[in-house]
């Protein structure tokens, strides 16, 4: 322009710094930060090259659909309400500024860069929104490094046989993260206060937003000044949005990159297990070389995927039951061992180096025994990571090796050689419906060839055979009689379902076990099957493949009861306070949680109260099937604090729906010395004490 | 190091309810179900453990028919290089000694440094590893609990009364009789026994071993079984009387009148 000259603040594209003109310099810049970005992905990827196979790339529709809800709207954070809304806010904000970072490195190359679509009144809107977003965020950072640098929640703790605390990894990057906001805050301000103290139009920023605040705060500083705080906040900004990106494969923050991924590829059907090996069917077992991971490389890429994207938030430990008993198990441990082993194994420099076997190296055995499979740690964990499947997996590989603890090995064997865990003989399995005051009033049918029904009561091992689980078998067959439901039983042909066999990683018994029983049932003709052993019922439901439709207990009686079918007569005494406990594999893997607490509400006059963790946060009660012999390292039992969860929420009777959640709870009952303060009781037990009949069973 | 360790099948108490058969001269067998001696078992483990250590392979041999088949795979199955099946009409019916003298016969054939027994089968009778050693000559030692392999001999422990323990050196080659709590015996699962369901297992009969059919077999036999029963009831159990702390104070005395407690 000739005449006048305008002064106006450099861009950092035409500026120059000591001796690099602004535009090289910017353009080195993110040239090194995306190539060294680009090495380090390259050797995060390596293991996943060699690791094993996993299926995923089906039901696009229902991954994207998952992604949005899980990723995107962070479906599972508000479950710790501060934690959670915390990380909303950096998410939402991180997405919203992801833009203004683009077009920030790309006007260190050209002034005139703006991103499609962000010209005019789209982009002044956007940046009103990100002031904001980058405000919220650096409150957040602030908030964020006070809960972990002072108040320090319990669950972020690094116990000590677990190595150091992970603390100054995490202010490291809210550290970061505070300069990346105020430099860029500090860029637009010092802008807008040089062009203001001028006359000069300059960008409107947010009211209130920090940008707006440092903006005010510069308005008298000296324009030389200014203009050094504009060009060294650019400088500082992009060498901190590099060195940000490169630490990100580098620790927990990985999830940043990762997150999308892992949840995109997550596990969709719950109750399953994965196979021994994907794109292996059963019959081609025999040729697989061998079973279950017992080095790093036998984990699935998806698996490794996992390791990488953990957050160390410590959910799944704060929720797992096997590591509030303090059995050597946590959770969020076997990811980060795993994880860490992993970046010791592929190094960022240098050569891969071959592992050590994982159990007896980073995992011991009594650690990968000590999961229940409750599954409130996957329940929980925001990204969606699985636990289960690697436990089984290691299992699956110990199990191949004959590393089984003694107590565990003499139910397997009877498992294999009677069909159920305690070797008791198969003539005997249907005994129970031979006790007298029972067999009067309910006859029960023992299906055979010529002795057929529409639907199949599985009875499971225990409630054949446990004195005490008989009980609940008794009062389902009444119950289904009440419902006159045309049933019968396997009797002896029927052989343990084999759920917590598979569990445990005994993929062949379980398999005998389960064609066994597949036999029987289509043999026996029926249409459908009830069960009142939820591991029964996952295990018919999601474990075999093409039995008829399955059905617990629970909810054929809340059926029955909204169609008239069975009704309930007035609980005998109005100071009782109920309270349900949900059962594992009825609850959490197979979502039924409302029957059981519809049935109970449909008793006239029954109290009940919910204990603090209940329905997809319920806590598990030791264990069920084989979990039963294992003899765990720990410093109580899970069902001792569940009982004493029930008594806190008030209650005096724990109504459970599953014969080892009876098991479990009367023990823990005994062992808290809380005999006569709480009752345990089946819910079939209840009901069928309820059940108004024209005839009434003497029970 | 070569070990042959002898195997028995029998009916696992555990799986089974046993009964009488009608005559009274032994029990149900229809309905059993089978699984290797226990002790056995122990031994197979620790005969793989020492493999495992210093070399060599592992033997496992039963005197039996085409039903203990199955043991032998689950031993090969734990990792045991080869299982032989002695088996001849001429055994049937043989007593402690005609298996101890069938066995013997067949180490001879052989070439091994350590022989390793269970320190009794089911019948409780625990004879066959002491007399097969003195058939062979070899020195021999009972309740073994731990061993060490050294230059030519073994440093093994056994069992005494009390809990003790006492260690002897013992010359190879030699008979062992191995406790259960020697070691942790590995699981063998149906995969394992798969694998090993095709690889051959010989049979041996009377005339392979060089065993004089008369020697053995139930015509041998100065052993025999003649009743079978389940003693009668005896005096009916003590109930302690009192309050808790009595009921206490008199428990202990007992058990320390019986020896229980010093």
């Amino acid at each position: 322009m000739s005449g006048t000259m305008v002064e106006v603040i450099d861009s950092p594209a035409q500026a120059t710094y000591w001796v690099f003109q602004g535009r090289v310099l910017f353009s080195i810049i993110p040239l090194l930060g995306i190539a060294c970005f680009a090495y380090l992905m390259a050797r995060r990827v390596a293991p996943l090259l060699r690791s094993a196979p996993d299926f995923r790339f089906d039901q696009i529709s229902i991954r994207f659909t998952r992604s949005l809800k899980f990723w995107l709207a962070q479906w599972k954070q508000p479950r710790y309400l501060v934690a959670g809304v915390l990380h909303i806010i950096l998410f939402a904000g991180f997405l919203a500024l992801s833009v203004r970072s683009v077009s920030l490195v790309a006007l260190g190359i050209s002034d005139h860069f703006v991103i499609p679509g962000f010209s005019g009144g789209v982009g002044h809107s956007y940046n009103l929104i990100k002031d904001y977003a980058a405000t919220l965020v650096f409150l957040c950072v602030v908030i964020a490094a006070i809960r972990r640098g002072v108040i320090k929640p319990a669950r972020y703790a690094v116990p000590a046989k677990y190595g150091k605390d992970h603390t100054a990894e995490a202010i490291l990057v809210l550290g970061l993260i505070a300069i990346l906001i105020a430099s860029e805050s500090a860029f637009e301000a010092s802008k807008a206060a040089f062009q203001m103290q001028l006359g000069q139009p300059a960008e409107t920023l947010a009211p209130l937003s920090l940008a707006w605040m440092m903006k005010n705060a510069l308005l008298s500083t000296a324009r030389p000044w200014l203009r050094n705080l504009h060009l060294s906040s650019y400088l500082i900004h992009e060498l901190t949005f590099f060195a940000f990106l490169c630490f990100l494969p580098l620790g927990k923050h990985f999830h940043v990159i990762t997150s999308l991924f892992n949840v995109y590829f997550a596990k969709l059907r719950r109750g399953t297990l994965k196979p021994v090996r994907w794109g292996v069917s059963d019959e081609q077992l025999d040729q697989v070389k061998s079973f279950g991971v017992k080095k790093f490389e036998d984990f699935t890429w998806k698996h490794m995927l996992d390791f990488y994207s953990c957050a160390d938030c410590g959910r799944c430990s704060d929720q797992c039951p096997a590591n509030a008993v303090g059995r050597p198990l946590s959770p969020r441990f076997i990811t980060i061992k795993a994880r860490d082993y992993s970046f010791r194994h592929y190094p960022l420099f240098g050569k891969r180096r071959e592992g050590e076997p994982l159990i007896g190296g980073i995992f011991s055995a009594d650690e990968i025994w000590s999961c229940t499979t409750c599954g409130a740690c996957e329940e929980e964990c925001p990204l969606m990571m699985e636990y289960i499947d690697k436990i089984v997996d290691l299992r699956r590989g110990m199990i191949d090796e004959g590393n089984v603890p003694q107590s565990m090995q003499k139910p397997l064997k009877a498992l294999e050689s009677r069909g159920n865990p305690y070797g008791k003989m198969e003539k005997k399995k249907a005994d129970w419906v031979k006790e007298k005051e029972f067999e009067q009033g309910c006859q029960v049918k023992i299906l055979s060839g010529n002795n057929s029904a529409t639907t199949l009561y599985f009875v499971d091992s225990i409630t054949s055979y446990d004195d005490r689980m008989q009980s609940i078998g008794r009062a389902t067959a009444r119950i289904l009689s009440d419902a006159a439901e045309d049933f019968g039983i396997l009797g002896a042909a029927e052989k343990d379902s084999g759920h917590e066999v598979r569990r445990f990683g005994e993929e062949m018994l379980f398999m005998t076990l389960r064609d066994h029983n597949m036999d029987a049932i289509k043999a026996s003709g029926v249409q459908r099957i009830v069960t009142a052993d939820p591991h029964a019922y996952n295990a018919l439901k999601n474990d075999y493949k093409g039995a008829p439709p399955v059905e617990h207990i629970s909810q054929v009686i809340a059926r029955e009861v909204k169609a008239g079918k069975i009704k309930l007569n007035r609980v005998e005494s109005e100071d009782t306070v109920y309270t349900y406990h949900d059962p594992c594999y009825l609850g959490r893997h197979n979502q039924v949680y409302d029957d059981p607490r519809d049935v109970l509400d449909a008793i006239p006059g029954l109290k009940r109260v919910e204990m603090s963790r209940c329905r997809d946060r319920s806590f598990c009660c030791g264990g069920g099937g084989l979990m039963l012999f294992y003899e765990p390292q720990e410093e109580q039992r899970m069902g001792v604090l569940r009982v004493k969860m029930a008594a806190e929420a008030g209650a005096n009777v724990l109504v459970t729906a599953c014969p080892f959640c009876m098991v479990n709870m009367e023990d823990a009952i005994k062992v808290a010395g809380m005999e006569g303060k709480m009752t345990a009781i089946d819910l079939t037990e209840l009901v069928d004490r309820h059940v108004a009949r024209a005839s009434p069973v003497t029970v | 190091m070569e070990i042959l360790v002898c195997v028995k099948r029998v009916p696992d108490t555990s799986e089974n309810e046993i009964e009488f058969n009608s005559a009274g001269n032994d029990i149900e067998r229809d309905d059993l179900v089978y699984s290797v001696n226990e002790w056995d078992n122990y031994a197979v483990e620790e005969a793989l453990q020492i493999v495992d250590k210093v070399g060599g392979n592992v033997t496992v041999v039963t005197v039996g028919d085409d039903d203990d088949e199955e043991i032998l795979r689950r031993e090969m199955a734990m990792g045991a290089k080869n299982g032989v099946l002695i088996s001849d009409e001429a055994f049937s019916g043989s007593d402690g000694t005609g298996i101890a003298r069938i066995l013997a016969a067949f180490v001879r054939k052989g070439n091994y440094d350590l022989i390793l027994t269970g320190v009794q089968a089911e019948a409780g009778r625990a004879q066959v590893g002491g007399m097969m050693a003195a058939m062979l000559d070899y020195p021999f030692a009972s309740l073994v609990n731990s061993i060490e392999v050294h230059d030519g001999n073994l440093k093994i422990s056994r069992e005494i009364a009390g809990g003790n323990k006492e260690m002897n050196e013992i010359d190879l080659p030699c008979v062992l009789s191995i406790q259960t709590g020697i070691n942790e015996p590995r699981y063998v699962g149906i995969r394992g026994i798969r694998q090993v369901a095709s690889v051959k297992i010989p049979t041996l009969g009377a005339s392979d071993l060089g065993v004089e059919p008369g020697a053995v077999g139930e015509a041998a036999a100065k052993v025999k079984r003649v009743d079978y029963f389940v003693p009668a009831l005896g005096k009916g159990a003590e109930m302690l009387q009192g309050s808790r702390e009595e009921m206490i104070d008199k428990l202990i005395e007992l058990v320390k009148a019986k020896g229980g407690l010093k």
